[in-house]
């Protein structure tokens, strides 16, 4: 099994073009750093999870992509409760546990907030296949075609690192050398899987030197990648739904810019 | 560039040689060598004469001025063949490692965009290219999943769509199975007679491509042709020269010392209803009952994917069984309180199971071949003066004593097979596991590893041997384990 077996599904979202679905999730994200407080992520999970509903991910693939946020969210919460600045009445102390008003408040706003930038940017980017998105970064955003298709062509080879470490783990027993430490023992492996990945890239740069990537003749594309109406419908919808949680935070006076 | 196809190319090598860059000698020197458009020819040679040098060179993949040095001429369709990319495809001989991109039809179609072609032209000639090879999948088809002979089929289809005057195969078939074979070289057939191009095989099994090429080249090791012509006259002529350099000729079959004794001793290690399983959980083949006795070789065959290497690495104690059990009697145990020898520790498994992997850099861990070999000698503990006899006699009888300050990765195919059974031999395991052991090896190596696996079998040694390899079966093989 790859890490670039092909991604794709009958669903609308699989059909946008994976630039759009980045720039999405760096834009909700970045205006969801700027503050810390528990309405403007509150509004924008609720509006997200419109979005969420209509990208068409079934319950159970939902939930299974998205567990590390559902994890992340009350762990950083409660951490937050612990040992967040303690401000207002003081309910709990313990050495350097604190649980206060501001503590609680701010545990709040944190769990929101990492579920507000998490799921969606999950369910973005598991949607996203390694093939187009490189057509997209090539095409839409026009960064050097050497670059992209090389490092999508090193993806490639993520696989059979995963079988040499296996390999490399068994011969390292057969060869008696098995009984070392861990430690020493990892660290020698992580070398010779090294060793092995260096020698694979470079087979892989003369396979794609002999079909004429990197001469000097202007590239064509294949595929096209399309940047149109959805994706701009997707970004819009993005700006939209942080433009409202700033609005709803600052007019209701939740608003605490984090710089400064 | 131009949507015309390329006209079949000429090739032009008048004085050529080439240096790498950290090499002294020359590997290709005053090379001179005419092709006419649209011949095809088989290339041969004993290994270290430049054949692989001279394709990559043609191809226009050999690398600039810090890679190496050129003298001489070599042109290909009257252009420096070294900056002529375009005119010339490549296919190599590593399946894995040429495969660039997720789905069948984008890896067709990678070539023609690095030429610049039109989309629509692209599509068109994806779709012909993958029907010349026979590759009927639809586009969309995760290139991961494909055999070792789709994979060689789908390269030549990428270089098929990239329409080349000179079409260069770096031994497309050595590193696959019997029907893998068959399927490239059929596809080669078909490609060839419809496209017209020019063609350069490089093979040690003759017998694949002798019907297809109309003639023959042999390189001189050092420079310059040896031989050059009608491929029955120039096999006629030259075929014991070619096959003692280690070219697979089926008229001069190689030659090999046979084992003596046939009598067979204690039984070392019992499987017993054993299930296999790569992953745990995900079980591959059930029910095994495998007896391995002293003196007795035991050959596992079968299709690709059936589980031999699985089977082979469980018996070899490295991993568990699946279900069922692998159990060694007293004789191999010794004094180890388990039976099974999944629960040894890696030392001992050293002088009771010796493994040889498929991929020799799986298993090498030193920086020189002399370091390598003492590995396992030292891992048992062995005092300097046993170590270093052990080392210099397996260097001597494997010849590899010239190489003994060489590093292991650097060697050879042949080379590297050689070093990776010795290392083994030098811990004198009793029970010897071997994954492949002919795969990809000339005529030489496999009369030398055939003898020498012969010789232990008479001193008593036992072994087991995943092998597609049939001569290699019935050289050495008491019994077969056929897994489907």
């Amino acid at each position: 099994m790859s890490i670039l077996t092909p991604t794709a599904g009958p669903q609308a979202i699989y059909r946008i073009n994976p630039v759009a679905k980045l720039a999405t999730a760096f834009l909700l994200g970045f205006a969801l750093i700027l503050t810390i407080d528990w309405l403007s992520a509150a509004t924008a999970l609720v509006l997200e999870s419109v979005l969420l509903v209509w990208a068409g991910l079934s319950v159970r693939q939902f939930l299974l992509r998205t567990i590390p946020v559902w994890i992340a969210a009350p762990t950083a919460g409660f951490t937050t409760l612990l040992y967040g600045q303690p401000s207002g009445q003081t309910y709990v102390e313990f050495g350097l546990i604190h649980v206060t008003d501001g503590s609680v408040s701010l545990a709040i706003a944190t769990a929101f907030r990492v579920l507000a930038i998490g799921l969606p940017a999950i369910v973005l980017f598991v949607t996203i296949d390694p093939t187009d998105l490189a057509d997209g970064l090539a095409q839409v955003w026009h960064l050097p075609s050497r670059f992209v298709l090389g490092a999508l062509a090193g993806l490639r080879l993520v696989g059979l690192f995963l079988d040499d470490w296996r390999s490399l783990e068994l011969a390292r027993r057969a060869r008696g050398v098995g009984d070392r430490g861990r430690i020493r023992r990892l660290l020698s492996q992580a070398f010779a899987l090294l060793v092995l990945s260096i020698r694979r890239g470079s087979k892989l740069a003369t396979a794609m030197e002999a079909r004429g990537f990197g001469g000097d003749t202007p590239r064509t594309w294949a595929r096209e990648s399309v940047f149109g109406w959805r994706e701009i419908a997707l970004i819009a919808i993005g700006a939209a739904i942080a433009a409202i949680a700033i609005t709803v935070a600052v007019v209701f006076g939740t608003w605490n810019f984090i710089v400064g | 560039m131009t949507l015309a196809p390329q006209p079949p190319a000429a090739v032009s090598a008048r004085g050529w040689g080439w240096r790498h860059a950290s090499r002294k000698a020359w590997a290709v020197d005053g090379l001179d060598l005419e092709i006419d458009p649209g011949e095809r020819v088989l290339l041969l040679g004993a290994s270290g004469a430049g054949k692989s040098t001279l394709m990559h060179a043609l191809a226009g993949v050999i690398g600039g001025d810090d890679e190496g040095e050129q003298r001489g001429e070599l042109l290909v369709s009257g252009r420096r063949a070294t900056s002529a990319r375009g005119i010339a495809g490549l296919v190599l001989q590593d399946p894995d490692s040429q495969v660039i991109l997720a789905r069948v039809g984008d890896d067709v179609a990678f070539g023609c965009e690095n030429l610049g072609v039109p989309r629509d032209e692209i599509w068109r000639r994806v779709a012909s290219s993958l029907d010349a090879v026979g590759l009927d999948l639809p586009l969309d088809h995760p290139t991961s999943a494909l055999s070792g002979g789709q994979k060689q089929r789908l390269a030549l289809a990428g270089v098929l769509a990239m329409q080349p005057g000179l079409i260069l195969l770096d031994e497309p078939t050595a590193n696959l199975d019997p029907e893998g074979v068959a399927e490239v070289r059929d596809a080669v057939a078909r490609v060839a007679s419809s496209t017209g191009a020019t063609l350069v095989v490089i093979e040690h099994r003759v017998e694949v491509w002798r019907d297809i090429v109309d003639r023959v080249v042999v390189l001189a090791p050092g420079g310059g042709v040896l031989a050059d012509g009608d491929p029955r006259r120039v096999l006629r002529d030259r075929g014991a020269e070619l096959s003692a350099s280690g070219v697979w000729i089926p008229e001069f079959p190689p030659r090999f010392t046979e084992r003596r004794v046939a009598s067979s001793g204690e039984r070392l290690l019992d499987a017993t209803g054993l299930g296999i399983a790569r992953v745990r959980g995900s079980r591959i083949a059930d029910g095994l009952d495998i007896g391995l006795d002293e003196g007795k070789a035991v050959a596992i065959v079968g299709p690709n994917g059936a589980g031999k290497s699985t089977l082979a690495l469980t018996l070899a104690g490295l991993l568990r069984p699946d279900s069922g059990a692998v159990s060694a009697t007293r004789a191999l145990a010794g004094p180890l309180k388990s039976a099974s020898p999944i629960s040894w520790r890696s030392k001992d498994l050293l002088t009771r199971i010796g493994t040889v992997f498929q991929d020799p850099e799986h298993q090498f861990l030193s920086a020189t071949v002399r370091d390598e070999l003492s590995v396992g000698p030292r891992a048992l503990e062995l005092g300097d003066v046993e170590v270093d006899a052990r080392v210099d006699e397996l260097l001597e009888r494997l010849r590899l004593d010239h190489l003994a300050l060489a590093n292991p990765f650097t060697l050879s195919g042949g080379e590297k097979r050689r070093l990776s059974v010795a290392t083994v031999l030098a811990t004198r395991p009793r029970l010897l596991v071997l994954d492949e052991p002919t795969f990809g090896q000339d005529s030489r190596t496999w009369s030398e590893l055939v003898s020498l696996l012969a010789g232990l079998l008479d001193q008593g040694q036992s072994i087991v041997a995943v092998t597609h390899d049939a001569d290699f079966v019935a050289a050495l093989a008491d019994d077969e384990v056929r897994l489907t």
